[in-house]
């Protein structure tokens, strides 16, 4: 007997029982069920909710692979120096060693994301006897790439549960949140263990163990060393290949943009978000040259560095790229109509910059910019609709007049 | 006998007509001050007696406070009743009524007090409106209490003070093995997710109390 039908035996016989959701879950994720639609369907569409998932964590498989290298890589580089001028598929950063630091460090957190985050998922279909859905699909995959590479499991156990449950679950579950549950998630991490979620020791693994020891490594990011007034050694290609200290994911802009390609080639992902979050932070960033330019700020301020940065840096560095094309679009918790996601992505690239310049304490603006703007986004959806009730109104009236 | 007999004054706001988790009242202290457990439990002594002493005074004058003017007679109780606490917390407890800082002046604008004046002092007995007050009091000290316990343990590690997980900087008990506070707990965010939360359990015990 395949395992299609013991899968479909099982959910026969626990039919009704408050166990069902859970084998449904198993059945649906692996096989089409053998139920057909009965009556008049007209439209069909396979691209049900599952595919859709399964297409973003798609495009994150690249990030998650590149993060894996990139974890073994900046290892060596804390420990031997930084090679500069790297090309993107030098030989220095593409090999076996590397992969296995990374593997060993981020599977791991791969692993927990999913299965606290899945059990939160299946405790709650049984509890409520709804049927599991697949939204965790892409927040388990996203989390463990947004994530320091050392952070503690427990501490990641205990951030899944708390945004699954109060990000996603009080709400109705997927479909019915207000906030990324991914962001959730690592806003919890970020207020509730700061020390592990910033600073110039979490970025590369075995630094913190090493502290204060004779052979003590240490990666800042490029964010917490701009922050700092201090001097980048990093070359813009460098930053765009994403051969930089950083959470596990979000470092290689270059695979981003692939993702990002891909996302809007399938038509998953708003490629409206995307690029008004992109123009977004150009505009803040410009904002800011020009002050600079105009000579209205001090060089011993401590915005100057960050501000002084080359308005299209701000693109490349940090997590703000992968923020913008993968959990701005969030089609549940972005705006839904067509120029509300133009207001949407603006105000998150534009308010990203912002965060990340004047507050030097929250390093990474793009994560509490979405948030924040998740919140506004069925206000500016309210006025998008509204401003379109009123324009027709208007048009019937001067048609009728 | 007559306690006996309003007793269900008393148990009513313990748990079904809890002011803060069902009416939602007095939730900006219920926030802003129980990071510790030792503030939460001061706390809800002060309000035990202000509540309990000024639904007396305001019932036993009910009958000659005349209505266009009854808030203010409230506030006037109110607020004696409040300079009192504050008065003694300054005299035997300073550092506490330092950490507590304007929130105990601040328990004039309870909304559980004036509401209980409004709604229950000025239309019953002493006796009762006494046993409603304590019962009111308790409710909201209840869930101070349970509040401040859980973000003090959680947050620092700590219960009234004493290091019950160890010592963070020595890296002794829970914090051996690697254990940490969660900093979040220590926020008021967290406070009132910590409350959410003691409402969900609540309704979803008691569906009767689940409005539309």
């Amino acid at each position: 007997m395949s395992l299609k039908n013991k899968l479909h035996t099982l959910k026969e016989k626990y039919k009704g029982t408050k166990m069902a959701p859970a084998f449904n879950a198993i059945h649906t994720f692996l096989y089409l069920p053998n139920e057909t639609t009965h009556g008049g369907t007209h439209i069909k569409a396979a691209d049900d909710l599952k595919r859709t998932m399964n297409i973003v964590i798609m495009a994150l498989v690249p990030c998650l692979l590149f993060g894996m290298f990139n974890a073994g890589f900046q290892h060596h580089a804390a420990v031997n120096g930084f090679t500069e001028g790297m090309s993107f598929f030098s030989s220095e950063f593409w090999n076996l060693e590397n992969f296995l630091i990374g593997a060993a460090k981020i599977l791991p957190l791969v692993i927990i994301s999913y299965g606290i985050g899945l059990g939160v998922e299946f405790l709650f279909a049984i509890i409520k006897g709804h049927e599991v859905e697949e939204g965790y699909l892409v927040t388990g995959m996203l989390v463990p790439l947004i994530v320091p590479i050392d952070i503690p499991l427990w501490m990641l156990s205990v951030a899944v549960i708390f945004g699954v449950v109060i990000g996603k679950e009080v709400f109705g579950g997927t479909g019915m949140n207000i906030l990324n549950p991914a962001l959730t998630i690592r806003a919890f991490l970020f207020f509730a263990y700061p020390t592990w979620m910033s600073g110039d020791k979490v970025w590369v693994t075995g630094a913190v163990e090493k502290t204060g020891a004779v052979d003590a490594i240490s990666g800042e990011t490029i964010l917490g060393s701009l922050a700092q007034g201090k001097e980048m050694v990093y070359s813009t290609w460098d930053m765009f290949f994403g051969f930089v200290p950083g959470s596990v994911g979000e470092t290689s802009t270059l695979l981003i943009l692939v993702g990002a390609l891909f996302l809007i080639f399938t038509k998953i992902g708003s490629g409206k978000i995307m690029l008004s979050a992109a123009l977004g932070a150009l505009a803040m960033g410009l904002i800011f040259n020009g002050v600079v330019d105009q000579g209205w700020i001090e060089e011993s301020s401590k915005f100057y560095s960050l501000m002084s940065t080359p308005f299209w840096h701000h693109l490349l560095i940090g997590g703000f790229a992968f923020g913008a094309v993968y959990m701005a679009t969030d089609p549940v918790t972005a705006s839904q109509t067509n120029k509300g996601k133009w207001i949407y992505g603006f105000l998150i690239g534009f308010l990203s910059i912002m965060i990340r310049v004047f507050n030097p304490a929250y390093p990474e603006g793009v994560m509490l910019a979405i948030l924040l703007m998740n919140v506004f986004a069925p206000t500016i959806d309210h006025y998008v609709v509204q401003g379109n009730v009123k324009r027709r109104k208007n048009r019937l009236k001067v048609k009728t007049a | 006998m007559g306690l006996f007999k309003d007793s269900k004054l008393i148990t009513d706001p313990l748990a079904d007509n809890n002011p803060i988790t069902i009416q939602v009242l007095g939730i900006c202290s219920a926030l802003a001050i129980t990071a510790e457990l030792e503030a939460s439990i001061v706390m809800s002594v002060a309000v035990l007696f202000v509540l309990g002493v000024g639904n007396v005074v305001i019932s036993l004058m009910r009958n000659i406070i005349p209505s266009k003017i009854r808030i203010i007679v409230q506030l006037v109780v109110v607020a004696t009743l409040v300079i009192i606490v504050d008065l003694v917390l300054k005299a035997f407890a300073y550092e506490l009524s330092k950490t507590l800082s304007v929130f105990v002046g601040l328990i004039i604008t309870n909304c559980i007090i004036m509401g209980r004046f409004e709604a229950f002092a000025l239309a019953n007995g002493a006796w009762r409106s006494f046993l409603d007050g304590l019962g009111n009091a308790a409710g909201y000290g209840l869930i101070l209490v349970i509040v401040g316990f859980f973000r003090e343990l959680l947050g620092s590690g700590t219960l009234l003070g004493i290091k019950v997980l160890g010592d963070p900087i020595e890296k002794t008990g829970a914090y051996a093995y690697g254990y940490e506070n969660n900093g979040f707990m220590l926020l008021a965010p967290m406070a009132l997710i910590t409350l959410g939360i003691i409402i969900w359990i609540q309704r979803s015990r008691n569906n009767a109390l689940i409005e539309d």
